[in-house]
């Protein structure tokens, strides 16, 4: 830092007015900035990803051959519950809109803050709070009943620690309603003149339609966890049969709020999507509105497809039937924002920087992702796939291959914004590259497997599938290379990277009207905003200023 | 490490129809899944921003595309809906008449299962071939799935409820029997295979090893008592039938006092109960399947009979699942020869 010559400190946010630079780690930790609290949430983030992609590592090189060699099946057990548990609830979940929403929503509406900086930070403690807990079930036995919790295996059966990862699953999602929260009020009353709501980037509106979904649906959770642990510490008998309950009633609860949790995961990174797309093909977006109420759209159907995860449970063939419906209509919003992606780069002027191969990745991988789900929609289908690597393949196409492709292209793209800093063009073209190829290697082999009825959560398999076992284990090693490279490439940058302007990329966008990073209150004048988003003209060829290529 | 291989045995009259719904799906994938990503890559290459092509006019949106693709979407979802719902009854309909019934139960980390004739086995399952055959699965303990990739069929196994699933197997051979939910530690070692024979062949197995399948590695949950009557079939070296194991506990455990042709009203007569509607108390009617003769043996007050006093004690916790099946089997069989008589 020394090196450049940095504006006086108080000029961006590293540089808290009220602490000074001294105390930096009370500056940090007291913040209310919601600049300064998405860097929390990043780190605290980051880390969990580390530790479950460290987990899934375990699962891949178990697989490798037929017999539970390398670990046992109880081991094995732990491992991929406690892979499933972080990933979905310490990663995925908070991933987009409490880091990098955090950052740019107040940014993108041109207000000062969130409406609650107060309540922001408690999020990110909360949120802390529920990471302790789950490492402290990590480190205390681990847990085996698999990311669902199934009854009454999760009550009666299971001798692992049920509790303490439920009571760490039911604080998280209090940091995740308080995160929503904030980001409806933001939303609805901190707009800068001018900006209406159809002037709003669409990762806004995205991250709205996310939200929502956060208020509704997470306090099921909450309530099924308490159900949970009511029966398994006082016996009251609401899930397992033995005592009177019912064990697919656990699964209707659990589902309610976990399907529409997928779309927790996966608005946010289609909210990213349409930012770098537009940007990098210098073009205004395709359907604007489209797009924007297909994030509602998506929202709201996601609240009534739960029972898809029920075909072969029991539940009533007509219940399945009505089920499958709703899962059809729902997939077509989502195939509406990729046909209008595709449709925003025709009379382009397209440039290959790293966040756009990451936003093309997440495209290729999307589409399959999507269509797979039809497979799984289709009832009959769903009866021969149901629990086998066939979900297991489609689901990481669309988490990993969707919400990760875009959650890392979204880094890169405001990684000036947020540092100050250039990274490697050259290295992020090269990991972008290396994630798409490995992770197509280590998940489509996957969907053979289903098919094959290879089902999941096995820690020893016959010899018949090992071929495609060794395939994705070996595109998994490609995988954690591609995900290695960002993480030094990016800190280097933070170090040796040349110093960003305010606008790298040329993009529309308030946040790129203010400096890298932005001033602790954003912006010194407060913005008026006269024009719809994504003013981009294709025609212009000089306006396009990337920079960093070090 | 095996052969790459795309699709499993088509070994039953539903795999077929199945697969023709996976390749359709997988064409479909492919009609979409190559064209965009086409159309991607020639946008990429032909408005690069290093080539001068004509940019001009861009069109911001069309209400004519925007509305034909997605009613064009919608119209091949609902075509993909149609076609799976209707195979979708065809697999978990209600049995069609004349299936051959055989009990499976799971418990952490087997299958058993009990065929009618009497011959019990562990993670192994004979059927006759080209014959319709019906699982009546319960499980002991957590749930289980029970799925045989071979004939496209998979259905969870619940404690304290049946669940049924039917097939019809195709091929004579030998099939993986999988378990699908997560149940535990040994989840991964819980299968077996099935053994699809001639009709002849099964009839003859039906009846080898007569009684031979020890005691301990029939399912019993601890701590209940171990039954007493349908050993007895087996110690003369005669395999008694499900039905008529069934009537020895009838008898042993005092049902007959009440429901038998002594019983002089004080319960209602189970013969032709079986698929019949029953009259409740509380003015509702249903049908008496498997599940609501296993509840009215474990828990009688929840479903009670118009007409009668509630009197009967639950046989939860006295009874295990075999038991239960046996009941069922005993109970089903009157219902056949009232049939016959009438």
């Amino acid at each position: 830092m020394s090196s450049i010559s940095t504006p006086r400190p108080q000029d961006n946010f590293y540089h808290d007015e009220k602490y000074g630079f001294r105390p930096w780690l009370k500056s940090w930790l007291l913040t209310t900035d919601h600049k300064r609290i998405g860097i929390l949430y990043m780190f605290a983030i980051n880390f969990f990803f580390a530790i479950g992609g460290l987990l899934a590592t375990g699962i891949r090189a178990e697989l490798v051959t037929p017999a539970a060699d390398m670990v046992n099946s109880e081991v094995y057990n732990r491992i991929f519950t406690s892979h499933g548990i972080i990933m979905i609830f310490f990663f995925l979940i908070p991933s987009i809109p409490a880091t990098l929403g955090n950052f740019l929503i107040p940014l993108m509406i041109g207000a000062k803050d969130l409406a609650f900086p107060k309540l922001n930070l408690l999020s990110w403690y909360i949120f802390m709070l529920a990471g302790f807990f789950a490492l402290y079930t990590l480190f205390t036995g681990g847990i085996d009943t698999g990311w669902t919790f199934y009854t009454p295996y999760s009550t009666t059966y299971a001798n692992t620690g049920v509790i303490p990862m439920g009571i760490a699953i039911f604080i998280a999602g209090f940091s995740s309603i308080l995160t929503g929260l904030n980001f409806i009020v933001t939303i609805h009353k901190m707009r800068a003149p001018g900006m209406t709501w159809f002037r709003m980037p669409l990762f806004v509106w995205s991250h709205y339609a996310t939200s929502l979904i956060q208020v509704l649906g997470t306090p099921v959770l909450a309530m099924t966890v308490i159900l949970l642990a009511l029966e398994r510490i006082f016996r009251i008998g609401i899930f397992d049969p033995q005592l009177g309950g019912d064990p697919v009633l656990f699964q209707h609860l659990f589902w309610f709020y976990s399907h529409p949790a997928v779309y927790i995961m996966l608005l946010p990174g289609m909210a990213i999507i349409s930012e770098l797309i537009t940007c990098f093909s210098r073009k205004r977006i395709f359907g604007y509105k489209f797009v924007a109420f297909s994030s509602l759209a998506i929202a709201i159907f996601g609240f009534l497809v739960w029972g898809h995860h029920m075909f072969t449970s029991s539940q009533s063939v007509f219940a399945g039937m009505v089920f499958s419906l709703i899962s059809f209509v729902v997939a077509v919003p989502s195939a509406i924002k990729v046909f209008n992606w595709t449709a925003t780069m025709y009379k382009g002027r397209i440039y290959y920087e790293a966040p756009m191969l990451y936003a093309l990745g997440f495209l290729g991988l999307f589409i399959i992702g999507g269509l797979t789900g039809l497979f799984l929609a289709a009832t009959a289908m769903d009866v021969h796939l149901h629990d086998t690597y066939f979900v297991v393949a489609h689901f990481h196409y669309i988490m990993v291959g969707g919400t990760l492709m875009a959650y890392i292209g979204g880094l890169h793209f405001w990684w000036p914004k947020i540092t100050g800093r250039m990274y490697s063009e050259i290295w992020g073209r090269i990991s972008a590259l290396v994630v798409f190829a490995g992770f197509n290697l280590a998940f489509f082999p996957q969907f053979i497997l289903g098919q094959l009825g290879m089902p999941r959560r096995y820690s020893s398999y016959p010899e018949e599938f090992q071929i495609y076992h060794v395939l994705s284990s070996a595109g998994s090693s490609i995988l954690a290379i591609g995900y290695a490279l960002p993480v030094v490439y990016l800190l280097l940058s933070l170090k040796f990277g040349p110093k960003a302007p305010s606008n790298p990329w040329g993009a529309t966008g308030l946040e790129w009207t203010t400096t890298s990073p932005p001033p602790t209150h954003n912006f010194d004048k407060t913005p008026v905003v006269t024009e719809e988003a994504y003013s981009y003209n294709p025609q212009d060829p000089g306006i396009f200023r990337a920079q960093g290529k070090w | 490490m095996g052969e790459f291989q795309f699709y499993p045995e088509q070994a039953s009259t539903i795999a077929g129809p199945i697969d023709a719904l996976y390749w359709t799906l997988t064409g479909l994938t492919l009609l979409f899944s190559i064209p965009i990503p086409f159309v991607i890559l020639y946008f990429m290459v032909k408005y690069h921003h290093s080539r001068t092509v004509d940019r001009g006019n861009p069109s911001h949106t069309s209400m004519k595309l925007e509305l034909g693709w997605t009613f064009g979407l919608l119209g091949i979802a609902l075509g993909i809906f149609f076609w799976s719902s209707y195979l979708y009854f065809d697999i978990y309909r209600p049995a069609p008449a004349n299936t051959l019934d055989i009990y499976v139960t799971g418990r952490q980390w087997m299958w058993h299962t009990q065929h009618p004739q009497g011959k019990r086995e562990n993670n192994e399952l004979h059927v006759p071939v080209n014959t319709r055959v019906r699982l009546i699965m319960t499980s002991q303990d957590v749930i289980h799935s029970f799925f045989i990739p071979a004939f496209r069929v998979k259905r969870d196994v619940l404690p304290g409820r049946y669940t049924t699933m039917w097939f019809e197997a195709t091929k004579t051979g030998e099939y993986r029997i999988f378990c699908t939910e997560y149940c535990g530690t040994e989840h991964a070692a819980m299968g077996g295979r099935v053994v699809v024979m001639e009709l002849a062949d099964y009839q003859r197995w039906l009846r080898e090893d007569l009684g031979v399948i020890p005691e301990s590695a029939a399912p019993d949950t601890s701590g209940r008592p171990s039954q007493p009557p349908s050993a007895g079939g087996e110690s003369s070296g005669q395999l008694s039938t499900m039905a008529a194991a069934g009537q020895q506990i009838f008898i042993a455990q005092g049902c007959i006092g009440c429901h038998g042709q002594q019983g002089r009203g004080r319960a209602p007569s189970l013969a032709g109960l079986y698929g019949a509607q029953v009259q409740l108390e509380n003015g509702q009617t249903l049908t008496a399947d498997e599940n609501y003769i296993r509840e009215s043996i474990l828990n009688p007050r929840a479903q009670i009979v118009a007409g009668y006093p509630p009197i009967m004690p639950p046989y939860d916790g006295i009874l295990n699942d075999q038991q239960i099946n046996e009941l069922i089997e005993y109970i089903r069989s009157l219902t056949s020869e009232e049939g016959t008589t009438r």
